[in-house]
C-alpha cells in the first residue's frame, strides 16, 4: 500500500504489521500528551517536585538525553571533519537518533518551567554569566542544526525525489554538510560543558562543586568527555536494536568497531580523569565546607553503591571491554559494555541533579525523599516512544542505512 | 560605593537567638505583609511558601541536658555573589549595590528553578499553584497594594520587605530629607517580634544597631564557610547553636564561650547588647 | 539579545559571548541560503547538476 515510499530494493514489513508496531509508542505519546495538558492546565503540582526537588524526573532524561544524543555531533565530527568514511554508513542513523534526542528535551523542557509562555525571556533577557543560558542557546541553535542535517534524508524519499525541487536542494544541502558539522560540533562542545558547568558552579552546593579553569569548573570538561565517549555507544545500541528487531545487518562491522574503539579510548580517559576529579573534590572540596565523604551518602538511598557503580561496573569496566578488540568484535560483549556504558552515564547526570538536591546544606533541615508522579514518567516515557516512532518512520521510508541492500542481497524487493 | 541620591547602604539583619521564643509571629507578619500565598491544605511543607522561615533546632541530648533553640530563617541576601543570582536565567533576580538587596522580578521569571537549586539556605519558593487568595474566608482582606502577588510557576522570596523601603523615600523625599532614619525602614517580621529578637538597618551605617551587634564576639552566620557572605546575622550565647549553623570536621569548631549552660550569660542581664 | 535590549551591556564578555552567537547563527543561515540559492540556480538552468 505504501510501497512507493519506501526505499528502492529494500523490504519492509506489511503497512497493517507496521501500524500494530506503532501502537504502544502512540499509547506513550498519548499518555505523555495528557501529563503534558495537565501540567500546562493546572500547573506543576501535577508533579512531586518541590521546593527541595527543584530539578527532578525530567531534568534527569533531558541531561540523559543530551548525553546520549552526543552520537550525532561527534560521528558527524569523525565523518565530515576528520574524514571517517566509514562513518557514512552510519552517520543517517546518528543524526536522526541526535534529532529525536534533542527535540525530545526541548519539548520536555518547554513543559518543566513554570511559565512556558516565558520561554523566550531565556533569549530575550539573557543572563550571560549563568551556565543555562549558554546551554538554552546553543542546544537550540543545535537543534537547528541537526534538522537541517535532517532535511537531506527526508528529501531522499523515493516519492520526495523525484521532485526536482527537494532532490536538487537536499543534495546541495548534504554537499556542505561539513559546514553544519562543524558548527555542530562547536555548538556541542559548548553545551554539552555548559551543562556539566550549570551543576559545578553552585559553590554553595559543595556536592556539585568544583574548582576549575577561569570560568569553567571541571565538570564542564568531564560531562563533555563523558558526552562523546558515550554517544557513540548508544548509537552502536540503537542501530543494534534495529539490526535485531528488522533482523538484517544494516551496518558494516568496520563503522560500528570504529566508533567502539573510539568510544574505548574515549571512557578511558574520562574515566581516568573522572577519578582524578572525585579524589580533587573528596580531598578539596569537600574538606574545606567542613564535611566528609560519607555526609553525602548516608541518607535514604543515595548510598556510596553509587559511585561504585558509576565509576567502577559502569565505567571502568566497559571501558575494559571496549578497549579489547577480541571483545568488542563480540556482538554480546559490545552490547554489554554499550549498555553499561549508557547506563553509567546517566548514572552520573543523576547523581549531579537528584543526589546534589536531596542532600541537605544547612547541618538541621531534614532529609526528603521523592518519588515522581505518573505524570512525570507520562512525559518522560512520550520521548522514548517518540524516539521510536520517528525512528521506525524513517527507517521504514527513508534511505537511513546506505549499505542496507549490499548487506542483504538474497532478500526479495517487495512488489507493489 | 559612588555617591548618589541614596548613599550605599547595605542593608542586613541580626538576630538574636536568646531572645527568640519561636513564636512564630515574623513567620506570620511576613506572610500577611507580603501577600504570601497559602493553600487550602497546607500540610505539605515541601511545597510551603514560607519567606521567613522558623527551623526548632536541639542539641541532641537526653534530658536533663536537653536544649532547644529556634531558628528564623529569611533570605541571607548574600553580599557580592550571591549564587542565586549569577545562575538566573533571564536576570530576574538581581543583587542591589546600592541596598545589597537581592530582588526578584515576577514578572520577569520563567520558573525554571535554577536558582532553588543553587541556593544553599533553602530561601527560594516555587509557586506551584496559582495564588489562593479565597474571598469568602477572609484571606482577601489582608493583602497589601505595594506588594505584586506572584502568579503560579515563578520563583519568590524574602525582600527584606523592599516595598518599606520604597514608602520611607517616598516619606523622606517627600519632608525634604535625603537620608532615611533607621527606625523607618524596618521589616515585617522585625517590627512584629514580640521578644524584639529581630533587629534590622544598615550594616554600613555605624550609627545603626546591626552595624555595632554584627561585631559581637557571640554573633556568626549560617553557613559562613561557604562564602555566600550572608547579610543575616545571628547571635547566641549556645554554642551548640553556633556550631550547628556550618558545618565543621571533627576538631574545627572553637568554642566561643568557655562556659556550660549554667554560667552563661542570659540576655536578660543588664548590659547584654552594648559592650 | 540584541544591543537595543535593556540589559546590553558593551564589554567583552557580552562581545564574546554574543559574537560567537551571531557567527553560529550566521554559519547555518548562509549554509542554508548558499543552498538554496544554488537549488534556484540549478533550477532555471543557470548551474548544472552535479550527479553520482
Amino acid at each position: 500500500m505504501d510501497s512507493p515510499l519506501i526505499p528502492e530494493g529494500v523490504k519492509r514489513c506489511s503497512p497493517k504489521v507496521f501500524f500494530f508496531w506503532t501502537l504502544p509508542w502512540l499509547g506513550l505519546l498519548l499518555w505523555g500528551g495528557l501529563a503534558a495538558i495537565l501540567c500546562l492546565w493546572k500547573g506543576l503540582n501535577q508533579t512531586n517536585m518541590s521546593n527541595i526537588f527543584a530539578f527532578a524526573l525530567w531534568i534527569v532524561f533531558d541531561l540523559g538525553l543530551i548525553a546520549l544524543g552526543a552520537g550525532a555531533f561527534f560521528t558527524g565530527f569523525l565523518t565530515y571533519i576528520i574524514g571517517k568514511k566509514e562513518l557514512k554508513n552510519i552517520i543517517n542513523a546518528a543524526v536522526i537518533i541526535g534529532f529525536i534526542c534533542y527535540s525530545g528535551a526541548v519539548a520536555m523542557l518547554g513543559i518543566d518551567i513554570g511559565q512556558p509562555l516565558r520561554g523566550w525571556f531565556i533569549f530575550w533577557h539573557a543572563n550571560i554569566h549563568s551556565m543555562l543560558v549558554e546551554v538554552s542557546f546553543c542546544i537550540t541553535c543545535y537543534l537547528g542544526v541537526l534538522a537541517v542535517e535532517f532535511i537531506p534524508i527526508i528529501l531522499a524519499n523515493r516519492k520526495l525525489q523525484e521532485v526536482k525541487e527537494f532532490r536538487l536542494f537536499g543534495h546541495n544541502l548534504h554537499e556542505i554538510m561539513a559546514v553544519f558539522a562543524a558548527t555542530g560540533t562547536f555548538l556541542s562542545f559548548f553545551h554539552q560543558g555548559s551543562l556539566g558547568g550549570m551543576f559545578g558552579v553552585m559553590y554553595a552546593r559543595p556536592f556539585a562543586a568544583r574548582e576549575g579553569f577561569y570560568i569553567w569548573p571541571w565538570t564542564f570538561f568531564l560531562f563533555i568527555l563523558s558526552a562523546i565517549a558515550v554517544g557513540p555507544c548508544f548509537t552502536i545500541l540503537c542501530t543494534k536494536l534495529t539490526e535485531a528487531i528488522s533482523r538484517k545487518k544494516l551496518v558494516p562491522d568496520n563503522a560500528v568497531q570504529l566508533l567502539a574503539k573510539i568510544s574505548a579510548w574515549l571512557l578511558s580517559a574520562y574515566m581516568i580523569l573522572k577519578i582524578a576529579d572525585t579524589l580533587a573534590w573528596i580531598y578539596g572540596i569537600v574538606p574545606q565546607e567542613g564535611l566528609t565523604f560519607m555526609d553525602f551518602f548516608k541518607q535514604g538511598p543515595y548510598g556510596v553503591w553509587m559511585v561504585v557503580v558509576e565509576i567502577i561496573i559502569c565505567g571502568i569496566l566497559p571501558a575494559i571491554i571496549l578497549m579489547i578488540p577480541n571483545a568488542r568484535k563480540q556482538t554480546g560483549w559490545l552490547i554489554t559494555a554499550s549498555l553499561l556504558a549508557c547506563v553509567g552515564i546517566i548514572l552520573n547526570r543523576f547523581m549531579f541533579i537528584i543526589v546534589t538536591l536531596a542532600i541537605p546544606v544547612m547541618p538541621f533541615t531534614r532529609f526528603w525523599s521523592y518519588l515522581p508522579t505518573w505524570q512525570e514518567w507520562g512525559l518522560s516515557l512520550a520521548i522514548v516512544g517518540y524516539g521510536i516512532l520517528l525512528f521506525s518512520l524513517a527507517y521504514r521510508y527513508l534511505p537511513v542505512f546506505p549499505k542496507e541492500l549490499e548487506l542483504n542481497p538474497n532478500l526479495e524487493t517487495r512488489t507493489a | 560605593m559612588e555617591e548618589e541620591h541614596v548613599h550605599g547602604h547595605r542593608f542586613g539583619m541580626v538576630i538574636d537567638l536568646d531572645k527568640c521564643t519561636g513564636c512564630g509571629t515574623c513567620m506570620v507578619a511576613c506572610a500577611a505583609e507580603n501577600n504570601v500565598s497559602v493553600r487550602p491544605d497546607e500540610s505539605d511543607k515541601q511545597r510551603s511558601i514560607t519567606w521567613m522561615q522558623l527551623f526548632k533546632i536541639s542539641n541532641g541530648k537526653d534530658f536533663p541536658d536537653t536544649e532547644v533553640s529556634y531558628f528564623p530563617r529569611p533570605c541571607m541576601h548574600c553580599n557580592h555573589h550571591p549564587p542565586c543570582v549569577s545562575v538566573c536565567v533571564a536576570t530576574a533576580t538581581k543583587l542591589d549595590f546600592h541596598t545589597g538587596i537581592v530582588s526578584q522580578i515576577y514578572t520577569r521569571c520563567i520558573g525554571c528553578r535554577y536558582c532553588q537549586a543553587a541556593c544553599p539556605y533553602q530561601a527560594r519558593y516555587f509557586n506551584w499553584w496559582d495564588g489562593y487568595f479565597p474571598k469568602g474566608k477572609g484571606l482577601d482582606r489582608y493583602l497589601s497594594p505595594e506588594v505584586s502577588p506572584r502568579m503560579r510557576g515563578v520563583v519568590e522570596k524574602c525582600t527584606f520587605c523592599h516595598h518599606r523601603l520604597m514608602r520611607a523615600k517616598n516619606q523622606a523625599y517627600a519632608e525634604d530629607r535625603r537620608e532615611i532614619e533607621e527606625d523607618e525602614y524596618v521589616t515585617a517580621c522585625a517590627e512584629a517580634c514580640p521578644a524584639q529578637a529581630i533587629t534590622f538597618g544598615d550594616l554600613n551605617n555605624p550609627e545603626h544597631k546591626v552595624s555595632q551587634l554584627i561585631k559581637h564576639p557571640f554573633a556568626f552566620r549560617l553557613l559562613d564557610r561557604l562564602g555566600t557572605e550572608p547579610k543575616v546575622y545571628y547571635l547566641s550565647s549556645r554554642d551548640w547553636i553556633r556550631r550547628l549553623a556550618d558545618n565543621f570536621l571533627p576538631g574545627e569548631y572553637h568554642p566561643v564561650v568557655n562556659k556550660n549552660w549554667m554560667e552563661r550569660e542570659w540576655s536578660t542581664k543588664p548590659g547584654r547588647d552594648t559592650f | 539579545m540584541t544591543p537595543f535590549s535593556f540589559e546590553w551591556l558593551w564589554n567583552v564578555e557580552y562581545f564574546i559571548f554574543f559574537g560567537f552567537l551571531y557567527l553560529a547563527l550566521t554559519v547555518i543561515g548562509c549554509g542554508l541560503v548558499f543552498a538554496a540559492i544554488k537549488t534556484a540556480l540549478q533550477l532555471m538552468g543557470f548551474m548544472r547538476e552535479r550527479h553520482f
